[in-house]
C-alpha cells in the first residue's frame, strides 16, 4: 500500500499496458514504478517505441493501464470513472503536446484563459495572471495574436502558459521541442523548467533529444516498455547529456 | 449547466467570428435554400389560393352537386326544383345557386382580353361575396357585376365603370355591357380573377352551345348551402342526401380537394418543397461533417485538457443553429425583397402560417443535418486525435 499523503505529487507502481495485435500481445509499458516530487522536473527518454508516449498518456489519464497503480495528488486513477478522469485532467494536469497544441480560433491570451474558463475560475485576477504569465514568457506583444500568426516557439510558450495557469499538480509535456530549432528549443525547455521549479509543480517531459535534459532534475530512461535507467543529480544528468551516461 | 452553456457559446461564437467568411458562405447557401423553399411554399399557396379562394371564403358549409358528378362543379347540373327541396330540409338556413363559366373582358387600349371566371350568384343569398366598396348586387336580372380585387387590379376597372364582356354563344361572339357596382376582396376561382353577376343575368350571358342559345332553363352547377348550426354539418348532410333525390353533398374541404388539378398541384409543390428541405439537410450535414473532420486534432486537444463532451456537442449545436438562423434570416429578407418586384399576375402568396411552417422546417434542418457531425465530434478520442495512441 502506498502512502497517499507523501510529498510525491505522482506515484506509479508496477504499471503495465499491453495491446493485442495480429502478431500477439505487445507489452507497451512493462512494470514501471516511479515517483515525482512537487517542484521536480523529470525527463522520460528513450528511443522510438520504448513506451514513453504510452506512459505519458497513462499518466495524463487519457489511457487506462492494463494493471498497476497511478496515484496523483493522493487519488488513484484506476478508481475514477470517465467523467472524473475528465475533471482530473482539467483541474490537476497541465499539458503541452508536440503539435496542434492551441485552439486555432482563440488568441494567445484566450487560449491560456481557456483553462481558467474550463475550471470556472476566470475572474479579474485570472485574466491578469494569464497576461503576466504570457509577458514572462516574452509574449507581451502577442497577447491578441491567433496561433496562425505566431511562430512554432511562440506557440509552444503559449501552450506552456496554458499548462500552468490553473495551478495543476502535474505538468506533462510531449516532445515540446520537436518543431523548434536548437536555440528556441533550449529557451522553451529552460523557461518551462524554471516555472516548474518556481511554482512547485511536478513536471514530466517526454523527449528523444538528450540535450534538452540539461534543465531537468532527473532522467528516467525507458526501453522496450521498461524503465532501464535513472540519472539523478546534476553530475549524472549532465553526464548523460554529454554522452557519458551508463 | 450555466457553465456548459457559457463555455460552449464562447467556443462556438469565437470560432464563427474568427472564420466568419467560411461560415457566412454556408449561411448564404442556406439563404438560397430558404429563398427556394419560401418561394415554393408561396407558389403553392398562390396556386392553391387561385383555385380555391372563392370556395374557401364562402359563408356556406355544404355544397350540393348532381349525383355521380364526383364533386366536380363543372360536371354538375342542378335545377331550381332541387333548390326548393334543399331549402325545405331541416337545419338549412339559406341556399344559393352557383353557375360557373368563363368569359373574356375587353379592356380599353389592350388587345389581349382578360380571361375571367364568370360566376352567377343569387343576390342576397349565400354565394354572393361581400363587397369591400360599392354595393351588393340588385335584382336577379340586373346588368350589374361585382368584381374581385384581382379583376380590379388587372383591368383597372373602378366602381361605376361599364365593362364589356365577350362570350361565345353558339358560333358567334357576343358582347355584353355590365356596370361595376361593387368590388370585393380576392375571390379567384379556377386560377382566374372573378366577376359575379346575378344568376339570371349569368344564365343569359354565359357561353352557350348552339342548342342552348335560344333556351333558358336556369340550371345551376351547384347549390351552396348555409346551415343554421355550422357544427351539425354531418347530420344535415345525411338528411340532405336522404331527403333530396339525385344529389351528393360535400363539405368545403372536400369540394376544394375535388377541384380539377388542385390535389395534384398541391402534392407536386409539397414534394418539391420537401426535396428542397432534404437537400438542405444534406448540404448542412455535409458542411459540418467536413468541418469536424478537419478539426479532429483540435477537438482532441480540447478533450485532452479536460473539456467535457457536452461542451463539445453543445458548441457544435450552437454553431449549427447560428449558421442556420443567419441563413434563414438572409433568405427571408431576400424573399421579401424579391416578392416586392413581382406583378400581381404571378400567383405567389406569402401566407403567414405557411411561411412560418417553412421557416420552422428550415431552422430544424440545421440541427438535423448536423446530427451526424455532432455525434462524430462527441466520439473523437483525444488520444487518437493527438496521435498518442499506439
Amino acid at each position: 500500500m502506498m502512502n497517499t499523503t507523501s510529498t510525491f505529487a505522482l506515484e506509479t507502481e508496477a504499471v503495465v499496458k499491453t495491446y493485442q495485435s495480429d502478431s500477439g500481445t505487445i507489452q507497451a509499458v512493462d512494470d514501471v514504478s516511479m515517483q515525482v516530487r512537487r517542484g521536480e522536473f523529470v525527463a522520460l527518454v528513450g528511443p522510438s517505441g520504448s513506451g514513453k508516449t504510452t506512459m505519458l498518456s497513462i499518466l495524463a489519464a487519457l489511457l487506462k493501464p492494463t494493471s498497476g497503480k497511478i496515484i496523483l495528488d493522493g487519488r488513484e486513477l484506476a478508481m475514477l470513472g470517465d467523467k472524473e478522469r475528465v475533471s482530473l485532467r482539467r483541474e490537476k494536469i497541465g499539458f503541452t503536446f508536440q503539435a496542434n497544441n492551441l485552439v486555432p480560433y482563440l488568441s494567445a491570451v484566450e487560449n491560456v484563459e481557456l483553462m481558467l474558463r474550463l475550471n470556472n475560475k476566470l475572474d479579474k485576477g485570472g485574466r491578469l495572471r494569464a497576461r503576466e504569465l504570457l509577458a514572462r514568457l516574452g509574449l507581451a506583444e502577442r497577447l491578441n495574436n491567433l496561433p496562425g500568426q505566431m511562430s512554432g516557439g511562440q506557440q509552444q510558450r503559449v501552450a506552456i502558459a496554458r499548462a500552468l495557469i490553473h495551478n495543476p499538480s502535474l505538468v506533462l509535456t510531449d516532445e515540446p521541442t520537436a518543431n523548434l530549432d536548437t536555440e528556441r528549443a533550449y529557451q522553451v525547455v529552460e523557461t518551462f523548467a524554471g516555472l516548474i521549479h518556481e511554482q512547485n509543480r511536478a513536471g514530466i517531459m517526454v523527449t528523444h533529444d538528450l540535450r534538452m535534459c540539461e534543465f531537468v532534475d532527473r532522467v528516467l530512461q525507458m526501453q522496450d516498455g521498461k524503465l532501464v535507467g535513472m540519472y539523478t543529480g546534476r553530475k549524472e544528468v549532465m553526464g548523460l547529456v554529454k554522452g557519458k551516461g551508463h | 449547466m450555466k457553465q456548459i452553456l457559457s463555455l460552449s457559446s464562447f467556443l462556438a461564437v469565437k470560432e464563427i467570428w474568427r472564420n466568419r467568411a467560411r461560415f457566412l458562405l454556408v449561411s448564404l447557401v442556406i439563404a438560397l435554400i430558404t429563398l427556394l423553399v419560401l418561394f415554393i411554399a408561396a407558389l403553392g399557396e398562390g396556386l392553391g389560393n387561385g383555385n380555391r379562394e372563392y370556395i374557401s371564403k364562402l359563408s356556406a358549409q355544404l355544397i350540393a352537386y348532381q349525383a355521380k358528378s364526383d364533386f366536380v362543379i363543372n360536371s354538375s347540373r342542378l335545377g331550381r326544383d332541387r333548390l326548393a327541396s334543399i331549402r325545405r330540409v331541416e337545419g338549412v338556413q339559406d341556399t344559393g345557386m352557383l353557375g360557373t363559366s368563363n368569359a373574356a373582358l375587353i379592356l380599353d387600349g389592350n388587345p389581349a382580353p382578360l380571361k375571367v371566371a364568370l360566376l352567377g350568384v343569387e343576390p342576397g343569398h349565400t354565394g354572393e361575396p361581400q363587397i369591400v366598396t360599392g354595393r351588393q348586387l340588385g335584382t336577379d336580372l340586373a346588368k350589374e357585376v361585382i368584381i374581385d380585387r384581382n379583376t380590379a387590379l388587372r383591368s383597372k376597372l373602378a366602381l361605376g365603370d361599364t365593362l364589356t364582356m365577350r362570350v361565345t354563344q353558339g358560333t358567334k361572339d357576343e358582347f355584353f355591357k355590365l356596370r361595376v357596382m361593387g368590388i370585393t376582396d380576392g375571390q379567384q376561382y379556377s386560377l382566374q380573377p372573378s366577376i359575379f353577376v346575378p344568376f339570371f343575368t349569368w344564365e343569359r350571358i354565359r357561353p352557350k352551345s348552339e342548342a342552348e342559345v335560344n333556351s333558358s332553363n336556369n340550371v345551376a352547377n351547384v347549390i351552396l348551402i348555409k346551415l343554421n348550426d355550422p357544427n351539425r354539418v354531418e347530420e344535415v348532410s345525411q338528411r340532405l342526401t336522404s331527403q333530396v333525390k339525385d344529389i351528393e353533398v360535400a363539405t368545403l374541404d372536400t369540394a376544394i380537394n375535388a377541384l380539377p388539378g388542385y390535389s395534384a398541384q398541391q402534392s407536386t409543390l409539397n414534394t418539391q418543397g420537401g426535396f428542397t428541405l432534404f437537400i438542405g439537410v444534406l448540404v448542412i450535414g455535409g458542411f459540418f461533417q467536413i468541418q469536424i473532420l478537419q478539426k479532429v486534432a483540435q477537438i482532441g486537444v480540447l478533450k485532452a485538457i479536460g473539456t467535457a463532451n457536452p461542451i463539445v456537442a453543445l458548441a457544435s449545436i450552437i454553431q449549427i443553429v447560428i449558421v442556420t438562423a443567419v441563413g434563414v434570416a438572409i433568405g427571408g429578407l431576400l424573399t421579401f425583397l424579391f416578392s416586392l418586384t413581382f406583378p400581381p399576375t404571378i400567383p405567389i402568396v406569402f401566407n403567414g402560417a405557411t411561411s412560418a411552417i417553412a421557416v420552422a422546417a428550415l431552422l430544424l434542418i440545421g440541427p438535423l443535418g448536423g446530427l451526424v457531425s455532432i455525434r462524430y465530434a462527441v466520439g473523437i478520442e483525444p488520444l487518437k486525435a493527438l496521435g498518442l495512441s499506439s
